[in-house]
């Protein structure tokens, strides 16, 4: 099956995630953000199932829409503070903040400029629908089961980690 | 307009490129430490959205078995789930002891 409208989906898709991303970064109140960032991540997960990853879009919507963020809004409102929204928002040092963001959006555009022509305007690949996530989970137990082994020892460590700093006396 | 209509990789890696922008603002200037663990989140979503185009542009070099940077995206997300558990709970550990969530203020191990 051919895809329609790739254009629109993409530049509708990839502008809800830029205005999630800006709204991230501007609100005020914490729970805004997290709200924008969570649109932003839906949106996301639309730009993977268009590059034919529905095993990744979907791990992103149940695992960062579905997970992550709960995490987050629970601990905005664990520590909600009305205080928090009455002060500065931006610290003292944003200017210089600002200037090595735009020092490194500098960089960007001049790799883009000299490096855009190495990637040719290659036709997209067709017939990769079906059997994607038969081919990840062959990889991730296959090829990558050492890594996917350390992944979840990782994931151990967080549980661990977690725990022990949130609770009040061990 | 042939390039408007024609979505390629590069077209992936410009968004890419501009949502990490946005992630570094944020870790950079905003106060708030539940607002710059966001920004960092988003930095690690713009780090995947390059996975996956990149591995969407290399299906169409090796065929469609070609699924590393998808895999790659997975370790990553399970990365960033790592995170925010560790540096939410160091974050409830911190607001209990200075009743402030405000990452300049975090200056308990300044001497």
């Amino acid at each position: 099956m051919n895809p329609v409208a790739t254009p629109f989906f993409f530049y509708l898709l990839s502008g809800t995630m830029l205005i999630g991303g800006i709204l991230v970064i501007t609100r005020k109140n914490a729970v805004h953000s997290a709200l924008a960032l969570i649109a932003a991540l839906l949106a996301q997960a639309g730009i993977y199932l268009m590059l034919y990853a529905p095993f990744v879009a979907g791990v992103q919507i149940i695992l960062y829409a579905g997970g992550i963020m709960v995490l987050f809004l629970f601990v905005i409102m664990l520590v909600n503070l009305e205080r928090a929204q009455k002060e500065r928002q931006f610290n003292k040092q944003w200017v210089v903040g600002l200037a090595a963001a735009a020092a490194l959006g500098g960089l960007f555009i001049a790799v883009y400029t000299k490096g855009k022509a190495m990637f040719p305007d290659r036709a997209m690949p067709s017939g990769l629908e079906g059997q994607n996530t038969q081919k990840v989970g062959e990889l991730l137990y296959g090829q990558y089961m050492f890594a996917f082994e350390i992944a979840s020892l990782l994931l151990l460590v967080a549980i661990i980690g977690a725990v022990v700093m949130a609770k009040k006396r061990i | 307009m042939e390039t408007m209509l024609h979505i390629s990789t590069l077209h992936y890696m410009v968004l890419s490129a501009a949502l990490f922008l946005l992630g570094v603002i944020g870790v950079l200037t905003r106060r708030n430490v539940v607002i710059v663990l966001m920004s960092i989140e988003l930095i690690l979503n713009a780090v995947n959205l390059n996975l996956v185009a990149f591995s969407h542009y290399w299906q169409g070099i090796q065929g469609p078995g070609a699924l590393h940077g998808q895999v790659f995206a997975i370790f990553v997300i399970t990365d960033a789930a790592a995170e925010a558990a560790v540096g939410l709970g160091i974050l409830i550990a911190f607001f209990r002891n200075k009743e402030t969530i405000n990452v300049d203020e975090v200056n308990l191990l300044k001497w």
